[in-house]
């Protein structure tokens, strides 16, 4: 039975579909048989950072709808033989997400994969809490700022009281922090939340930090996700991140403005 | 058969008609708390007995809508510790029947008094499960946007409270955690209802209506672990 991951946020552009990308590659790379879901109807952009945008010939929704089967829809990354793709599609609405036909979706996939990551639109309507309702886990990714801290913890409420498991009073989701474009020198001069502010805050288990990278905007470019590129300080946060999930005690790195450097030493070459 | 049931019938132990009843209400145009708090002093001052245990409605129609529905627990908080009892509104949006519901108002509608069918708000809760009327253990942090009301009790909470989240209790609100968000003790009017928190960071506190936000709490206590509670209707914040 697969393991159900929604990458969610609330807020836009804090880094969503960069850290699905990265994740299940991550997981893929490991030979965890992974998929990953843009529910982003509509504004669909996983397959660009995923880089198959030229191989999309039916998405979830033509699944969903029954227009095609599982199997046609699924693209499988040419890196990675372990991980699929299954795109959003670009000329409908979120409305099309029906809570039976993404669950009926889902159900199949649970069969023959061992992770599917699904990829949040952002905002608190349909398609986000589609994404979310059948969870086990939610990777919840925030900017060090404010406004994106209110919203992750609106969205961890949603969390707690819409999902699947909520209704049917199983486990809770298993809620995990994970912080992006975090700057440890805008920190120390005091124009960012710190880690620790953010964590107190939510009063989340911290899943990883990923440092501002100019990186990460390149990987999008190139279709690459970041976790591919081992020599940046952003795609070995992301190794970590796939670490710590899956179990292994790791040390946060990059949290730091003056570690940095050294830390770069050791494992940038 | 038919005798018995016509027997039972003849001895029924109550039967429903229509009654036409003459209920003050209370028709507001400016939902400023500071304001409504003095005329209904006033008011009340003038006429002691009139308005002592006296059912009042409450009219909304005049407001704009989306006007907040925490001042209106507010009011009915306030109106409450004064010794009247709101028994229903009218004239409210959507969020403010659904708050008014959640305070146990009737709603009725503009024309005739009657109540009005409730849409979905009943639906909504799970089959079977009663209202309780006791106190609400939260063990889980509360989450902005969320509501919790521990109807007829305390509520006690050993997480923290985000801001934008909504606290409700007939009696007393204890946080075990930071209180970032809205806490209204005394629901329903009782004036010696406490709030309880570790460290104070709250949005709103509120005690029967009489209320604080946080621009308006003592810079001396933000951030320390507090008890707020009413003297003689002014609301004292003290550490605790």
């Amino acid at each position: 039975m697969a393991r159900t991951i929604v990458i969610t946020s609330g807020k836009g552009g804090v880094g969503k579909t960069t850290t699905s990308a990265a994740i299940a590659m991550g997981l893929a790379q490991r030979g965890n048989r992974t998929a990953v879901i843009d529910f982003d109807v509509g504004l669909r952009n996983l397959d660009l950072v995923m880089g198959c945008e030229r191989r999309v010939v039916y998405d979830f929704v033509n699944v969903i709808t029954g227009e095609a089967t599982l199997n046609q829809a699924l693209i499988r990354d040419k890196r990675c033989d372990d991980l699929y793709i299954l795109p959003a599609s670009q000329t409908r609405d979120k409305e099309a997400l029906t809570q039976e036909g993404v669950g009926k979706v889902l159900d199949e996939m649970g069969k023959t994969f061992d992770y599917i990551v699904c990829d949040s639109p952002a905002g608190i309507e349909h398609g986000a809490t589609m994404a979310m309702y059948f969870a086990d886990d939610a990777i919840v990714v925030t900017n060090p700022e404010v406004s994106s801290v209110r919203d992750s913890d609106r969205m961890l409420g949603i969390l707690a009281s819409k999902s699947r498991r909520a209704e049917n009073a199983e486990d809770p989701i298993r809620e995990y922090l994970l912080l992006t474009r975090y700057s440890p020198e805008r920190v120390e001069r005091g124009e960012m939340l710190g880690v620790d502010d953010v964590q107190e805050i939510l009063s989340l288990d911290l899943l990883g930090v990923i440092p501002e990278s100019p990186d990460v905007l390149d990987a999008s470019n190139k279709g690459a996700p970041i976790i591919l590129n081992e020599q940046s300080d952003a795609g070995q946060a992301y190794t970590d991140v796939i670490s710590r999930y899956l179990g292994d005690d790791v040390p946060h790195r990059f949290l730091d403005a003056r570690k940095k450097g050294l830390f770069g030493r050791l494992f940038g070459g | 058969m038919s005798d018995a049931a016509s027997e039972t019938a003849s001895s029924d132990p109550f039967e429903l008609k229509a009654s036409a009843i003459t209920v003050p209400v209370m028709k507001l145009f400016d939902p400023d708390m500071d304001r409504i708090t003095d005329l209904l002093t006033t008011k009340i001052e003038q006429a002691p007995d009139f308005f002592h245990n006296a059912p009042i409605v409450i009219d909304l129609s005049a407001l704009k809508s989306g006007d907040a529905t925490v001042a209106f627990a507010l009011l009915v908080g306030l109106i409450r510790g004064m010794g009247m009892i709101p028994v229903g509104v009218q004239g409210g949006n959507e969020l403010q029947n659904e708050a008014a519901e959640m305070l146990e108002l009737a709603i009725l509608s503009n024309s005739a008094g009657r109540p009005r069918p409730r849409p979905k708000a009943r639906a909504a809760a799970a089959p079977g499960a009663a209202p309780e009327e006791h106190s609400l253990l939260v063990t889980r942090p509360v989450r902005s946007g969320q509501r919790l009301y521990a109807r007829g009790g305390d509520l006690v909470v050993t997480a923290a409270v985000s801001s934008g989240a909504e606290l409700f209790a007939d009696g007393n609100i204890h946080v075990y955690g930071a209180l970032r968000g809205r806490a209204l003790a005394g629901a329903k009017g009782d004036v010696s209802a406490r709030i309880f928190c570790r460290k104070l960071n709250a949005e709103l506190v509120s005690i029967a209506g009489r209320y604080k936000v946080s621009d308006s709490i003592s810079r001396e206590h933000w951030g320390d672990a507090v008890q707020v509670y009413l003297i003689e209707n002014r609301l004292v914040v003290e550490p605790i």
